[in-house]
């Protein structure tokens, strides 16, 4: 698409010092008394200008809650929302300058795609003409050209999806709000959409606000990810920042696979492990501190026992295979060292052979690849 | 695998000349399935043709008789007279009055009913279950008697009257005006406007108006362009549902109007009963039926389907 001369700009070009969206000390409470739920818990949240930003936790975690807010579909029970640097806390969204995919679309099933798609011009006031003429290019580019006519309830989930876009980007929001966009499609499809919203907010420059059950399609197209579990918001980094370094016990497990071993922090850098060895591990945390030590299955090495390199003599562990299974472009095993279950990924070539269950081995990991979570 | 297939093995004949196959075979089936329904849905249909379709026609076949010397029809020389006699200033009036009234009834019945019927369908579904069963409240008492008690609300002595005394605003008599007739049909027919907007409106998702509202219209545009539209299978129906029980209405303009206030039910009750001209209230009878008749038909194919 930059090649064919639309217009392309960097996400630094456009980053001005103002956020897109910024949320401080936001609490959203539901009901009162003893049904009183904290949606979302004191939270702060920097969206950056052109930025591609998710919000992922599982469901009930708060993400759709502060999308509304966003919206202005809910107000803050507490705290300040700015967008671009204006306090919204408790404007309509009529008022706002951002737009939402909605989650199942919520087309208007009474109007044509045409009239869908112009439905935010018009009521800005534009007249019919020019809000046709704007509905039709943005029909255009969401490749709908020829189903102006037609009904939403004419069109398949992944139409719909495009009708819903275009409806939203035609009043040039300055931020785009997208909940569970691509959740009612199939796989395949869902996969091409990531690309095409990927792309499509690249040369828009324009901030999308993704929320996301899934980590995947987190992962695989935004900038930032902000990862939400129970209305708190428990770490906002990159993709490698999330799956490399998460922030607490819950985002290691969430993000991707992981074993988490329980240990305890001793003196130094050091940490003593379930059955009493002790690993080298730096962390900031305190010595008697409960912690887990995170180990992503593809960073452990599998090979006969005894077969330890010299250098990872201190960071091994026994064990026997209990589970193998064949993935194609890997070997998923499970091995039980005495006191816990360890998940092994080893690449289906270059491995040191293949094991059976039952197999005794020895599995070790590279000192820079664990990582110390507490609760 | 092959051999599974040959002829020998499967006897392919009872396929092809066996009762299963034919097309006649499958029309006695059908036909006797028809007779069986027919069987089950007799009583419904015999009390129908007793109590309604003969009674029905009898009303059609009288208004093309003669009225008779004696107040009753002769069935012998039909005639157009009776809807010739249709076209008269008086009755013109009285149309023009319960068409009046019923629109009335109906527009103040909308009115009053969208506001709450929306209310209700946003509610939680306990909420909602109590507020449908407090609509259907009134139908447990008879609506003669429902009526009888405007009576006595509006009458002379009544508790209206009172307070507006007390108030400084001198006796007030509503009763026997056009006013308590249309108090007294918005007050018989709102459930029949609330219940089918009710059912529209609930079924509208939520999310449509948000969108909207994302997309800026304000609250009044959400709901002309949006709510509306989408309710308005739920407004036919209700609309249907009142007019015409208001258009033929005798009970509450008998008991609640005066005698300026005379509306079609109760004129062709005079007709049958007091002026003993049997083919002119049959005439206006079957001039109302067939208006109701077309209104209904309207309801079924613009509201009634999605009801």
């Amino acid at each position: 698409m930059t090649e064919a001369g639309v217009a392309h700009v960097d996400v630094e070009e456009v980053a001005t010092t103002v956020d897109a969206v910024a949320i401080r000390g936001v609490t959203k409470r539901f009901g009162s008394g003893d049904g009183e739920v904290v949606a979302v818990d004191d939270i702060d949240l920097s969206i950056a200008d052109g930025e591609f930003f998710a919000m992922l936790g599982p469901s009930g975690c708060g993400k759709t809650t502060t999308l509304r807010m966003i919206a202005g579909l809910e107000f803050p029970t507490s705290g300040s929302l700015k967008i671009f640097g204006d306090e919204v806390g408790t404007l309509p969204p009529n008022k706002r300058p951002v737009n939402t995919v909605f989650q199942n679309y919520a087309l208007f099933p009474h109007m044509t795609v045409l009239d869908n798609v112009s439905f935010g011009l018009r009521m800005q006031g534009v007249d019919k003409a020019t809000a046709s003429g704007r509905a039709s290019e943005l029909i255009d580019l969401v490749q709908l050209s020829g189903m102006e006519k037609r009904k939403p309830s004419q069109l398949s989930g992944g139409q719909q999806q495009r009708v819903a876009l275009a409806r939203a980007l035609v009043n040039r929001p300055k931020v785009l709000l997208l909940d569970e966009p691509l959740g009612a499609l199939d796989l395949k499809l869902r996969q091409e959409m990531q690309l095409e919203l990927k792309s499509l907010q690249r040369d828009l420059g324009v901030s999308f606000v993704f929320v996301t059950h899934d980590q995947e399609e987190a992962l695989t197209m935004s900038d930032r990810i902000a990862v939400m579990h129970d209305g708190r918001l428990l770490q906002v980094g990159s993709a490698e920042e999330l799956y490399e370094r998460p922030a607490n016990r819950f985002v290691a497990d969430f993000i991707g696979q992981t074993n988490l071993i329980e240990a305890t922090v001793a003196d130094g850098d050091m940490i003593v492990l379930g059955n009493g060895s002790k690993v080298l591990a730096p962390s900031d945390y305190a010595a008697g501190t409960p912690v887990a030590m995170s180990l992503r299955p593809e960073a452990i090495s599998i090979g006969t026992r005894g077969s330890v390199p010299a250098e990872h003599q201190a960071d091994s562990l026994d064990g026997v295979v209990s589970t193998a299974v064949y993935l194609g472009h890997a070997l998923d095993y499970h091995v039980s060292v005495d006191w816990i279950d360890l998940e092994v990924r080893a690449p289906a070539v270059g491995s040191r052979g293949r094991f059976q269950p039952g197999d005794e081995v020895s599995v070790w990991w590279d000192r820079s690849s664990n990582w110390v979570v507490a609760d | 695998m092959a051999a599974v297939f040959e002829r020998d093995e499967i006897d392919v004949e009872p396929f092809i000349h066996g009762e299963e196959a034919t097309p006649e075979f499958e029309a006695a089936n059908i036909a006797q399935d028809r007779r069986r329904g027919l069987l089950i849905a007799l009583p419904a249909y015999l009390y129908l043709l007793v109590f309604f379709a003969i009674p029905l026609l009898t009303v059609v076949v009288y208004s093309f008789a003669t009225r008779d010397r004696f107040g009753g029809a002769d069935l012998t020389s039909f005639n157009l007279d009776s809807y010739v006699e249709l076209n008269d200033q008086l009755i013109r009036t009285i149309i023009l009055r319960s068409a009046g009234l019923a629109i009335l009834t109906t527009l103040i019945c909308l009115v009053v009913s969208y506001p709450f019927a929306y209310y209700m369908a946003t509610r939680s579904e306990t909420a909602r279950n109590v507020m449908l069963v407090f609509v259907m409240i009134p139908f447990w008492t008879n609506f003669l008697v429902r009526n009888y008690a405007w009576y006595v609300i509006l009458g002379t002595d009544g508790p209206l009257s009172r307070v507006a005394e007390f108030l400084g605003f001198g006796p007030t008599r509503v009763l026997f005006t056009q006013s308590a007739v249309v108090l007294g049909l918005v007050y018989g027919f709102l459930p029949f406007m609330i219940l089918p907007l009710y059912a529209s409106i609930e079924r509208i998702d939520g999310r449509l108006i948000e969108a909207s509202r994302d997309l800026y219209a304000n609250g009044l545009q959400s709901f002309r362009h949006v709510l509306w539209p989408l309710s308005l299978p739920g407004v036919i129906a209700g609309s249907i549902l009142v007019f015409i029980p208001s258009l033929g209405a005798y009970v509450t303009p008998q008991i609640l109007g005066g005698t300026g206030t005379s509306m079609l039910g109760s004129y062709i009750v005079t007709q049958f009963l007091t002026a003993r001209n049997l083919p002119f209230g049959a005439a206006m009878s079957t001039v109302l039926m067939v208006f109701m008749l077309a209104a209904t038909i309207i309801y079924f194919r613009k509201g009634g389907r999605t009801l």
